[in-house]
């Protein structure tokens, strides 16, 4: 069976900055992620950050990225296994992994799960035929390879993720008609809603999506008005003439590998639904970490404060020296905090001191 | 539709790659995924649901969901999302569940 004393799941930036810390310390990294290109969702950000100064606020993920990755090529002790999907993981941190249509086994030290989350659906007629996208995937589809979903756009969500597809949208030339929010509150900064509006979107609160019109694909969409329990209510059907409807209603992390090797998962709906119980970013599995979007669906900038302090807790558990590493880690710290200050935070500093209570 | 005009990005100056959808032959550019080359071409439906044969679609575009489904060069059950187009690729709309060595 192959070895690799570190292997870290996802190459996003939680992945990248815990493999970047890790290889700074002296140990051996296997990189894997099923995708051609490094960086998770950070490839196809093409807008400037939210988040703080620190983590490159000013910048484009895309441009982060390109940092993130350079940092690992100098080490020796670097691999990258990439379009190589784990498949399965066993207690004794063995990984199956997926390359090619090959299987191969890889026998780990120590392992960092970074493999993010996946986009939610929501139930409406006619919800799974083509044309009804996430809205990650449609950032994907426009920002890594250049191709417009459709024509004209429903979004469905003001989330900050929802904010920002749909301005990228209209970037990439193609229309919004209108973003539906469920609450009676954008749910995203305001930064990106003024963005949206000056270009004449609407933002339309207490409204949800009721069906999606079509045969083979997506015509129209039925849009309502919902009561005080987010009920639809009868008669106030408005229809859109789109060929996309976009889902950003948010996001669940990927646990399914450390549940196949028993690690504990909790519900906490503030930190994202099931998420990995963990304590300094360690699993109830000794060695195993789990870290970014997988711990708790937050930003990228927190992504990659938690992958570097992964990263140095690991390091360390295997009796490498990181230099300096009590006054790092607490650096690191206090970074989190400073970005989860504030009301944007409330959720998740609300869901860690759940965590906290469980470990 | 590939994007012409963007602010920020620029997707010029790619390599066409051909490729069969169905038996007909379709062009894709460097870069494509199987999904990315068929959206671009305006294919909409890539896979059908197990037991209504609905039409699907792409969903999440990042290898989570299963939705892209095909059947290429004769494998049933490719991540079409996820896998690069190559030159001259066999790519098939795939019916339920998928069988070895078959068409659809
Ligand atoms: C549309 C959208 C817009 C966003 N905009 C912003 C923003 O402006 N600012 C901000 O701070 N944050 C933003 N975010 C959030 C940010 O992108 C995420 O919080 C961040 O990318 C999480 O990083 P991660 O490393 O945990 O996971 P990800 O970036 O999701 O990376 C996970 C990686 O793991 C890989 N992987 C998963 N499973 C496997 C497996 N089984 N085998 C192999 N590889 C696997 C994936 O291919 C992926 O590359 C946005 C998110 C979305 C969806
Ligand atoms: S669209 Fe979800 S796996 Fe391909």
């Amino acid at each position: 069976m192959q070895k690799s004393e570190v292997v870290v799941v996802g190459a996003g930036p939680a992945g990248l900055t815990a493999a970047h810390e890790l290889l700074k310390a002296g140990a051996e990294v296997t990189l894997i992620d099923r995708n051609a290109s490094l960086g998770g969702q950070l490839i196809k950000q093409t807008h400037k950050f939210f988040g703080s100064e620190k983590q490159y606020a000013a910048h484009r993920g895309i441009d982060i990225l390109e940092r993130l990755t350079e940092n690992l090529i100098p080490y020796e002790r670097f691999h990258l296994l990439s379009e190589t999907t784990v498949v399965g993981f066993y207690h004794d941190k063995v990984l199956t992994c997926l390359k090619d249509d090959r299987y191969f086994k890889l026998q780990a030290d120590s392992v960092i799960f970074a493999t993010g989350a996946s986009e939610h659906s929501i139930p409406f007629e006619n919800n799974d035929l083509p044309g009804v996208y996430a809205a990650g995937a449609v950032q994907t589809l426009m920002n890594e390879y250049g191709i417009k979903p459709g024509q004209r756009v429903l979004m469905v969500g003001s989330g900050n993720i929802g904010l920002i597809v749909s301005y990228q949208l209209m970037q990439a030339g193609v229309d919004v008609a209108a973003v539906l929010e469920a609450s009676e509150r954008i749910g995203g900064y305001l930064v990106h809603a003024s963005k949206l509006r000056r270009l004449g979107v609407e933002i339309r609160t207490n409204m949800s999506i009721k069906s999606a019109i079509g045969e083979a694909h997506v015509e129209a969409a039925e849009a309502w008005r919902l009561d005080e329990d987010w009920q639809g209510i009868e008669g106030s059907e408005e229809r859109y003439d789109v060929d996309t409807i976009c889902i950003a209603v948010g996001l669940s992390p990927l646990t399914e590998l450390l549940e196949q090797a028993g690690a504990e998962v909790e519900y906490i709906s503030e930190l994202g639904g099931n998420v990995p119980v963990l304590k300094d970013y360690e699993t109830t599995i000794e060695g195993v970490y789990a870290c970014g979007d997988l711990a708790n669906i937050e930003e990228a900038s927190s992504a990659m404060v938690e992958g570097r302090i992964a990263g140095i807790r690991a390091a360390q558990a295997l009796d490498y020296t990181v230099e300096n590493a009590e006054m790092r880690l607490k650096a690191l710290d206090d970074e989190l905090v400073d970005l989860r200050s504030g009301p944007p935070g409330d959720n998740v500093r609300r869901g860690l001191k759940k965590m906290e209570g469980l470990t | 539709m590939r994007i012409k005009n963007h602010p920020i990005l620029s997707f010029d100056g790619r390599e066409t790659i051909p490729f069969y959808f169905n038996d007909k032959l379709y062009y894709g550019v460097e870069g494509d995924t199987i999904a990315s080359a068929l959206v671009a071409n305006n294919v909409k439906a890539l896979t059908s649901s197990l037991h209504l044969e609905r039409p699907r679609g792409f969903y999440c575009a990042i290898g989570n969901c299963a939705s892209c489904n095909m059947v290429v060069d004769g494998e049933p059950n490719v991540r079409t999302c996820i896998t690069p187009l190559k030159k001259d690729m066999r790519v098939y709309r795939q019916k339920g569940r998928g069988r070895l060595h078959a068409k659809e």
